[in-house]
């Protein structure tokens, strides 16, 4: 046994795994309130990344370089995608809180395809090259082989914002709103909470948190298309399951055990098969515990 | 004015929004950035239009759901056309003849000689019209959201290409068995995962999609990987030769057929007892099986037999191509057959069809709206939900004759 | 209303339990029907009677207790945890308190699911639109539309479900569920949301049921007067247990069952 290999394959398994974790948690704070599956959310990482990309090449082509083009591209990135997210819900599903459950869904796959189509037309069909934007660290030497720079700046970052939405969701107003509204949304309105804006608000919360991944991956993998968002988004929708959905430390867990069981599978077994192992699990998971990793089963009221 | 207002808001939204994708290019190769101010101005005048006549569509609907609900007794909605077609037996049987006889002598319109290019179109526009009615039967009779329809075409499509290579089947033959191993992955599959709720099995179905593609490209001994599999026979007529243009002609026949066997077969399935349990079940599970129907297996069997349609075009999709490959089986397929259902009306056969070619044979036609087609499918697939959730031609009452009414009394129990 | 004298046992409870997750919805209630009874199951909002529907007809399996069924001229069963189609063709149907039609099928199509249960139409019967289909077809259309006639809703067969008024809908979901041949029938609050002349005629409706189907109901209402008016016997529920059963007169006059209504009395 390598197990040196297989501690590389671990540390690669947890960084991809956070950064399922962060779209996760959007997929699972929507669903948790409005009992939707957001299938544009991939779509809506996928703009995030794009919007940061763009203004990446502006600022770079305009003389800026590293970190500061980062974290400018990063902020205009989240702005766009909260705004996106926003629009998204009111125009594809508000409309149709009160539908049979199916329709919002299909609502959702017709979004995601237009967003995917709609960047594509604008931009490009083509992958695109993402700036490097992260150098080196000098620290980071001895343990480059298992962890990059890249990767350092994706855990840092990913722990932080799970920690704001920690916070976010337990000490603030909002937040407050939130959990009352996930819990009998009837209820939460007759107490007088605002639930369209609790439910505008989480997907704005959730979309930043998807651009936060989009930004973060992109830089990791070095391209971009429009077609990235379609897969993140299953996986990341997967990793929701796993965890539990309406879960928040689920999808958190669940983005994890899904980032490294893939990296682990990729790395012994093929890596062209990834995406099987991930799908594997997800029914697997669904068949034998449908309420997820750490999910209530709960009966439906009749 | 208030609405004015509010779709200027809208349109500058808008301008907003698609500021960096629509206006700004960065070209990475020779380090430029191209700004393409005029599409802002675009978007904004076509979002403040949009805008304006959304909010009017929206408040009519507000509108009419008060209005209906209001009325407390039973309204006589306004008859569709197709609803009066349907319940006048003479005047739709012309129409159905009529229809019939265009389709049997299209080959003759629209080609002469060695042209036959729209023959071959209108297979494929066929082939998919099948698959529309196919997965009609899933998604749209029995409510069970299948977003990986088009792996069960694979199976069928790959079926007859192996067969035919490995062991020399005829077409005939590898027919039903394409139609009978995409049933048999429709059961396998769908034994575990139909007992999860709606919006799961979405999900699920999609990723077994992926792994099936996946699975086609990268075992490449057996499937050809990437490339596929070419040289795959065209459908034998008795063992004659049949030139270019016959053969096409032939394939038009055999999907036609195949076309006119699935519409009778949905139509009787939709009016058993087996197509209401169906229908029951899309619209209220819990109610439906407290009715005495056996959830299970009325999924299973609907799920399973979507697939089986699917199996049996493949076959045909393979002969007609002589080639096929992982890529004509994307998830975007299976959206554009799943937006076929929703655009023609869950469950209707009429609308099905009609969505189906229209689909297929726009892009075809109209090459400026090829580009820009999955941007229009997505953006009608949403506005479908919201405006018009029944489809194009709404799924048709049917009404059952009883002209045997006797008395209350001699009802006895059982 | 006279009560007849007690036949054969039908439905027997006992020790019924349900818990969800920490609350426990049903505590221990037994309860027993006899052939050709109207029995009425009461008590305030919030005290267990849809939750005990479920529980007998397989929407929830029970956490304790035993549910036995004795079908007339078939043998004794235990049915806890079974499927609810499995109940249903046993011989067991209900209503739901919160309408559950068919919204986009017709009222005589909503009738003719009832049926399912009592044909066997397979797929390639219906393909092949074999003799047996054809025949089945027939009987299920007649059938469903004597019930619709029953009922009083007839004349509204071709119409979508969605469309019919509240009253209409919930005589709709009888209609439905005496499709199934039951011996047994249970209607979770028939009279919600019905005015006082529709009340009557369900009144009237029921009671013929009982008397040419040959059928024994078990009923959750809060209408007190339809309620007194039919019951042969009635079992009274607070907080998930059983408080009281009996005649409607002894009912009238038992202090818990006053104290336990009092409120909803005073507001009413
Ligand atoms: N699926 C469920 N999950 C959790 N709790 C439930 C569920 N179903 C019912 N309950 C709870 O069980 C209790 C009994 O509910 P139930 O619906 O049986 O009352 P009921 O007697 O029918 O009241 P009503 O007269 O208002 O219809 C209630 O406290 C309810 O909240
Ligand atoms: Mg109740």
């Amino acid at each position: 046994m390598d197990f040196q290999y297989l501690f590389e394959l671990l540390c690669g398994g947890v960084v991809k795994g956070s950064i399922y974790a962060l779209i996760a948690l959007g997929y699972t704070m929507v669903y948790g309130i409005i009992q939707l599956i957001n299938f544009a959310h991939g779509e809506v990482y996928m703009i995030g990344a794009f919007v940061a990309f763009i203004v990446a090449g502006i600022l770079t082509l305009t003389g800026y370089s590293g970190l500061t083009v980062l974290v400018l591209a990063a902020v205009v990135a989240l702005i766009y995608a909260a705004a996106y997210g926003y629009t998204l819900e009111k125009i594809a599903y508000r409309p149709l809180r009160n539908a049979p459950r199916l329709s919002p869904l299909i609502s959702a796959i017709g979004a995601s395809i237009f967003l995917m189509n709609y960047v594509q037309l604008a931009q490009t069909p083509d992958f695109l090259p993402f700036p490097e934007l992260v150098a080196d660290f000098e620290f980071m030497e001895p343990i480059a082989r298992y962890v990059s720079s890249v990767d350092l700046v994706i855990l840092i970052v990913t722990t932080v914002t799970m920690i704001a939405l920690t916070v976010l969701i337990k000490y603030t107003r909002i937040g407050k709103a939130m959990r009352a509204t996930q819990q009998d949304m009837v209820m939460a309105r007759l107490v007088g909470v605002n639930v369209d804006r609790v439910i505008s608000a989480t997907f704005i919360i959730g979309s930043v948190l998807a651009a936060i991944a989009g930004v973060l991956i992109a830089s990791r993998t070095g391209q971009i298309n429009s077609a990235i968002g379609f897969m993140a988004g299953l996986k990341a929708f997967t990793a929701a399951v796993l965890g539990g959905i309406g879960n928040i430390p689920g999808a958190v867990l669940g983005g994890l055990v899904l980032g490294i069981a893939e990296t682990l599978g990729a790395g012994y077994i093929s890596s062209a098969y990834e995406d099987v192992f991930a799908f594997g699990l997800l029914v697997l998971i669904l068949i034998l515990r449908p309420a997820g990793l750490l999910g209530k089963a709960v009966k439906q009221k009749v | 004015m208030a609405h004015l207002k509010r779709s200027f808001g809208i349109g500058l939204w808008f301008m907003f929004l698609t500021l960096p994708l629509m206006v700004v290019r960065v070209n990475t190769l020779n380090h430029e950035v191209e700004w393409r101010w005029s599409n802002m101005i675009w978007v904004g005048i076509c979002a403040f239009a949009i805008a304006w006549f959304w909010q009017f569509s929206i408040e009519r609907r507000t509108a009419r759901r008060a209005h209906v609900a209001a009325d407390a007794h039973p309204e006589v909605e306004k008859l569709s056309l197709a609803q009066r077609l349907a319940d006048d037996p003479v005047l739709s049987r012309r129409v159905l003849i009529g229809a019939a006889v265009v389709a049997m002598i299209f080959p003759w319109l629209v080609s002469t000689g060695q042209n036959y290019y729209h023959i071959n179109v209108m297979v494929s526009a066929l082939i998919f019209v099948v698959l529309g009615l196919g997965l009609n039967i899933t998604v749209g009779l029995a409510g069970l959201l299948d977003l990986g329809y088009i792996a069960f075409f694979a199976v069928g499509a790959y079926t007859y290409a192996l067969l035919s290579k490995n062991f020399d089947l005829g077409f005939w033959t590898c027919l039903p068995l394409g139609g009978l191993m995409g049933m048999l992955f429709g059961v396998v599959l769908g034994f575990p995962i139909l007992r999860l709720r709606g919006d799961y099995l979405a999900i699920v179905t999609l990723g077994f999609a992926s792994i099936t593609k996946i699975v086609l490209e990268n075992w490449d001994t057996v499937f050809g990987g990437a490339a596929g599999i070419a040289g795959i026979p065209r459908p034998e007529f008795f063992g004659m030769a049949l030139d270019g243009r016959q053969k096409s002609v032939y394939t038009y026949y055999i999907v036609l057929a195949l076309v006119a066997l699935t519409i009778v077969v949905t139509t009787r399935l939709k009016n058993s007892r087996v197509g209401r349990a169906w229908m029951a079940l899309r619209e209220d599970e819990i109610a439906c099986v407290a009715m005495g129907v056996d959830m299970a297996r009325t999924k299973l069997s609907a799920y399973a037999l979507g697939a089986f349609w699917a199996g049996l075009v493949g076959v045909i999709f393979a002969a007609h191509n002589n080639f096929i490959n992982p890529d004509s089986f994307t998830f975007m397929d299976s959206a554009m057959i799943l937006a076929m259902v929703v655009l023609g009306g869950m469950g209707s056969i009429l609308g099905v069809i009609i969505a189906g070619l229209a689909l297929k044979l726009l892009p075809e036609y109209l090459r400026a709206f090829a580009e820009y087609r999955m941007l229009v499918f997505g953006a009608v697939m949403v506005l479908m939900m919201i405006f018009r959730p029944q489809g194009l031609i709404n799924n048709m009452r049917r009404k059952y004759e009883c002209d045997t009414v006797e008395g209350d009394h001699d009802d006895g129990a059982k | 209303m006279t009560a007849p004298s007690k036949g054969r046992k039908l439905l027997e409870v006992s020790g019924l339990t349900m818990d969800f997750g920490g609350l426990r919805a049903i505590d221990s209630v037994g309860l027993d029907i006899f052939e050709g009874e109207i029995v009425a199951l009461i008590g305030p909002n919030g005290a267990g009677k849809t939750t005990f529907f479920n529980c007998v007809t397989g929407i929830y399996e029970p956490t304790a207790g035993e549910v036995m069924i004795h079908p007339p001229g078939e043998k004794s069963r235990r049915i806890n945890g079974m499927k609810p189609n499995r109940i249903t063709t046993l011989g067991m149907a209900r209503t739901f308190q919160n309408i559950r039609l068919f919204p986009a099928m017709t009222v005589l199509e909503n009738v003719m699911i009832g049926r399912h249960c009592r044909t066997g139409t397979s797929i390639l019967d219906a393909i092949l639109n074999s003799r047996r289909a054809v025949r089945e077809e027939r009987e299920t259309v007649e059938k469903s539309y004597r019930l619709l006639k029953k009922v009083g809703l007839a004349d509204v067969a071709d119409e979508f479900s969605r469309n019919l008024s509240y009253g209409a809908q919930r005589r709709l979901e009888i209609a439905r569920a005496m499709a199934t041949d039951p011996f047994l029938l249970l209607l979770d609050e028939p009279a919600a949301g019905m005015n006082p002349q529709e009340t009557l005629e369900l009144d009237e409706l029921i009671v013929r049921i009982r008397s040419e189907d040959k059928l024994a109901i078990l009923l959750i209402e809060h209408d007190m007067k339809l309620v007194m008016s039919i019951s042969d016997r009635i079992y009274v529920m607070e907080y998930g247990k059983e408080i009281a059963q009996g005649t409607p007169r002894e009912i009238k006059e038992n202090p818990r069952v006053i104290e336990a209504y009092l409120g909803e009395e005073a507001h009413a």
